[in-house]
């Protein structure tokens, strides 16, 4: 499959900028803990999980520059606060600990259920990307899972507070899975082998014992996330997006 | 009787085997496991471009660059081909598995555990066990996992209960 007719190319597109900038935005926020986060090997690991991240948005942004013809880095960094297209759940602020925690665990069991179904698209360099990538990702699975236990079982305050950063994430979480313009097209085309519906209810099937295990309250299903899923941004965002470019902002031709 | 000249095919696997990996400078690149093959083809303006596939340990591997960088110019020096390229490929994922017995012998010499063998702790692309290490220094299993992340993307910390070290282990993956 080499050969891509252009509306089929255009609906990659939308769904490797998608992920990318899941994997990119949520990997500057969380690397905001570096040399903050509560004890030290905490400070390691949150560091290299968003280092994983930021490394898995690169090889999306090259794979789709490959596509299209642009350029990884400009696609990164070259575009406005309002031309990203992460889900909303990645429009929050990192908060306190509890709520980056609550955070990261709805998000890696949502990319791990998207990686599942992706590991057979029939867009083959996405397959074989999105195949290494999951061997990193099952650490990050088995390290949120125990993080959300530990806060779980720690006490009242943090019991509180995790529950209370799971209340407040969740109505944005279902945005992951928000629909794509052309979603119907990859589909048919079997380059996302399976409709964003079906894997949010597979979402909702590994989270929901998660949470009732770790005695938290499982809000109720919340209706279908809507069209404005990957398009509504918020001043923290915009705020982050400020961050993140201001390196490359500050000299546009410079090489490294 | 004249030996017969080395071909050219292990003049470039010697001159990879000559290049550290950046991080762990302990173990070769050829010893990692990251080269998957190389190949000769004709240029359309004559001549003959070497291509090399480099297989990423971890996609986000900041030492990929630097990598990529010295197979270049070792491979230019030998002037085998006209051109050289070095490509990155996902085709087949680089797994911890891939790192030779003379590999595991140079990162336990250096202090790494080397990665335990994977195989079939990987149900499809899923970590089911978290594998024990064996201390670097003391040759103990008696060890703990402190953080399967460590200071480099392909690195997990240890702690040894019998020679009481921390240690670091090569991340199987």
């Amino acid at each position: 499959m080499t050969t891509l007719d252009a509306t089929t190319r255009e609906a990659l597109a939308e769904l490797l900028l998608a992920m990318a900038d899941d994997e990119f935005v949520l990997g500057f926020w969380d690397s905001e803990w570096t040399g903050i986060a509560p004890i030290l090997e905490e400070d390691v690991a949150m560091s290299s999980v968003s280092q994983d991240e930021i490394g898995h948005a690169k090889a999306l942004y090259e794979l789709l520059a490959g596509l299209t013809g642009g350029d990884a880095d400009q696609i990164a960094f070259g575009r406005p606060a309002d031309g990203y297209r992460h889900a909303a759940l990645m429009n929050h602020a990192r908060t306190d600990w509890a709520f980056s925690i609550a955070r990261r665990f709805l998000y890696e069991h949502a990319d791990a259920v998207r990686l599942e179904s992706l590991a057979t698209s029939a867009y083959q360099p996405l397959a074989d990307l999105v195949i290494k990538m999951r061997r990193e990702e099952t650490y990050h699975i088995l390290h949120f899972d125990l993080w959300l236990k530990r806060l779980a079982e720690g006490g009242d305050e943090s019991h509180a507070r995790l529950a209370a950063g799971i209340g407040r994430l969740w109505v944005d979480a279902q945005t992951v899975f928000a629909p794509l313009d052309g979603e119907a097209c990859l589909v048919a085309a079997r380059i996302l082998p399976e409709s964003l519906e079906t894997l949010r209810s597979r979402w909702l099937e590994r989270v929901r014992p998660r949470l009732a295990a770790a005695d938290l309250p499982v809000p109720a299903t919340h209706g279908l996330p809507g069209a404005d899923g990957r398009t509504r941004r918020t001043d923290e965002f915009a705020w982050l997006h400020g961050e993140f470019t201001m390196v490359s902002g500050s000299e546009a031709e410079a090489t490294w | 009787m004249v030996a017969a000249a080395p071909s050219r095919e292990s003049a470039v696997w010697s001159a990879l085997a000559e290049l550290p990996d950046p991080e762990i400078p302990a173990i070769s690149l050829v010893d990692l496991g990251v080269i998957r093959g190389f190949a000769f083809e004709p240029l359309p303006t004559g001549g003959e471009r070497l291509t090399v596939e480099l297989m990423p340990t971890f996609v986000g591997c900041p030492a990929i660059d630097v990598m990529r960088q010295q197979i270049g110019e070792r491979l230019t020096d030998l002037r085998i081909a006209d051109e050289v390229t070095v490509a990155l490929t996902f085709a087949e994922p680089w797994t911890s598995d891939r790192i030779t017995p003379a590999g595991r012998e140079a990162l336990r010499r250096s202090g790494f555990a080397p990665p335990v063998t994977i195989g079939s702790t990987f149900v499809g692309d899923a970590l089911t066990v978290l594998p024990i290490a064996t201390c670097p220094y003391c040759a103990s299993r008696n060890t703990t996992l402190e953080n399967p992340f460590g200071p480099t993307l392909c690195r997990a910390i240890y702690h040894c209960a019998d020679c009481r070290q921390p240690f670091e282990a090569f991340k199987p993956v």
